[in-house]
């Protein structure tokens, strides 16, 4: 009996994969090869009934002289550009007013984290007719103060806007985040600047903010990606449209219209690879600068 | 004197912070009052400018209108299986592999854990194409396995939060087992499952929100309308009937009471739980 070949190292490694197993075939069928055979496919032609057709380099030469491509990228920078930056903000105003030691505040963080439980499928109806531009209640409430609100959700012009402001309905989650990293900072470096006659917007800036920006660097690269992938709230707002005048029209819209409407399986496969690239690289920046900024503690 | 002033001070303060919290609280609360207030309007009392808030006399008829058009209990009887389905399949699965990557010792295992890792920022845009023809293969469109069976192949996010937990149980405890001669599957079964309760909770309510909320899953691969959810469900509603607002607001109403319930029995643990996946690690 050969019992030399089962060695206690061979039996961990077989038992650890073993365990993994389920993430090891997951990983080859449902991502490594998605990836590798949506880089071949965007070489091809492919409508799902015939096998794929080689055509070389065609469908990123279309994909780049076609408007609606061109329009949706633009539509998605304008997207990333107001979600990013106004959803940090905001998740960070909201945190800084929870923390505050206010004996009801568990329940203005239940209701302002509610509405980001709300699944975007409800929220979009709701928006619709809350931003209404003649009958909503925002216009209402903005005529009260005399002032004449704009066509949130029927103009060129604001829908994006509209969109971005919807958005901050979800941003507890984000508020939640910076609320651990706040509860995180020592109090004594709070009490130190105080006695050094420091005042609240100084303490902001040269303590909470540096502390906290491991959790800027954590939500600034989930945002960027989730920005860059926006879909539900524009598709089902206008039906897919991306109405008025393809103005709301994001990336991934786009792609979903060309892959599920147009079965155009390659020229949709090379845009989910310049998605694919573009999101790696902004991570990778991301990344890079953070070593710039972002202050991870001496101690522990 | 000066004592009393900083007091004053402080006090002054913390009212401000409590007025903007009020303030943003309504904020918060305003489109669903909104919707709450449309759904119970008449007909009439819809395109008055400006709108008025309370809907006098209250119109419980637009339920009875948006529920007929708009079979509630099927899309919720399908998001529910198929929400049930994926975290039976997380439950199964994540930890299992949350242990080998934690717990267990094999070559190559931080290298996976670290393509794992970056599995996650991977947009789903990119897969997704391949992905629908695999199934279509498989004969599975139109049926609600797409969006089942991959959570039985372990979701990164969930196995990277549960690894992260399973670090801070003692090696020692599983040694001494081990020593006793406990299988690892014993061990996994009979030590480390028991004593990770709260985060196991915690990716349920994960996974079902993800999936409750998912959209663009469904839209894909659902065609059939009796085999909607409830997230292809109310926009096909709103794309009908989406001009009798009062209907569409009571139909949203109805829709988010799934939501309502979940979040009045899972608030606390969520509330812990993102402030724990935030930021550890």
């Amino acid at each position: 009996m050969k019992k030399g070949w089962l060695t206690k190292r061979r039996k961990d490694n077989l038992v650890g994969i073993l365990f993994a197993l389920p993430w090891f075939i997951g990983f080859a069928v449902f991502t490594a090869y998605p990836i590798i055979a949506s880089l071949f496919f965007s070489f091809t032609e492919y409508h799902v009934t015939l096998p794929p057709k080689w055509v070389g380099l065609e469908n990123y030469i279309k994909i780049f002289k076609d408007y609606l491509f061109t329009k949706s990228f633009y539509n998605t920078l304008w997207y990333a550009a107001g979600l990013v930056p106004i959803g940090l903000v905001v998740g960070l105003v909201l945190a800084l007013l929870l923390v505050q030691p206010l004996k009801e505040r568990s329940f203005y963080r239940g209701m302002i984290y509610l509405p980001s439980l709300v699944p975007y499928y409800a929220f979009a109806a709701i928006v619709l007719w809350f931003f209404n531009p003649y009958f909503g209640i925002v216009n209402g409430l903005l005529s009260y103060l005399g002032i004449n609100g704009p066509n949130w959700t029927s103009s060129e012009k604001w829908i994006k806007f509209t969109i971005v402001l919807a958005a901050q309905w979800g941003a507890g989650t984000t508020a939640l985040i910076y609320m651990a990293a706040i509860n995180d900072i020592p109090k004594e470096l709070y009490e130190a600047a105080m006695i050094d006659g420091a005042n609240r917007w100084q303490m902001f800036w040269k303590i909470t903010f540096p502390l906290i920006s491991p959790a800027t660097l954590y939500y600034l690269i989930i945002a960027t990606i989730g920005a860059f992938q926006i879909f539900d709230m524009p598709q089902i707002m206008t039906n897919g449209t991306g109405n008025p005048a393809n103005s709301s029209l994001s990336y991934v819209m786009y792609l979903y219209r060309q892959a599920f409407r147009y079965t155009n399986m390659g020229l949709a496969s090379a845009m989910a690879w310049i998605l694919f690239l573009i999101s790696l690289g902004l991570v990778i920046l991301i990344f890079k600068t953070s070593a710039r900024w972002v202050f991870y503690g001496t101690e522990r | 004197m000066r004592y009393r002033s900083k007091r004053l001070h402080k006090t002054l303060y913390l009212q401000t912070m409590r007025a903007l919290l009020i303030f943003v609280t309504i904020l918060y609360m305003l489109p669903f009052l909104w919707m709450l207030s449309t759904s119970l309007k008449a007909d009439q009392d819809l395109y008055l400018f400006p709108p008025k808030f309370i809907p006098i006399p209250p119109v419980f008829q637009n339920y009875k209108n948006a529920t007929e058009y708009f079979p509630f209990f099927r899309y919720f009887g399908n998001s529910l299986i198929i929400t049930f389905g994926t975290v039976v399949g997380t439950l199964l699965s994540c930890p299992l592999v949350a242990y080998s990557f934690s717990k267990l010792r094999w070559r190559g295992r931080d290298f996976f854990f670290y393509i794992m890792i970056g599995s996650i920022m991977l947009p789903f845009a990119v897969t997704m194409i391949p992905q629908f023809i695999i199934f279509k293969k498989l004969g599975w469109v139109n049926t609600f396995l797409p969006l089942i069976v991959p959570s039985f192949f372990g979701t990164p996010l969930y196995i990277f939060l549960l690894r992260q937990f399973f670090q801070t149980i003692p090696d020692e405890l599983l040694d001494a087992a081990r020593v006793d001669g406990a299988s690892e599957i014993q061990i996994y079964s009979r030590i480390m499952l028991p004593l990770s309760k709260p985060v196991l909770l915690l990716i349920m309510l994960f996974q079902f929100l993800a999936s409750w909320n998912n959209y663009l899953g469904p839209l894909i691969y659902l065609t059939d309308e009796k085999k909607y959810p409830l997230s292809l469900g109310l926009p096909q509603f709103l794309n009908r009937y989406g001009t009798h607002w009062n209907w569409m607001m009571a139909a949203g109403t109805i829709s988010i009471i799934p939501t309502l319930i979940f979040f009045f029995f899972a608030q606390k643990y969520l509330i812990e739980g993102i402030k724990l996946s935030g930021i550890k690690g």
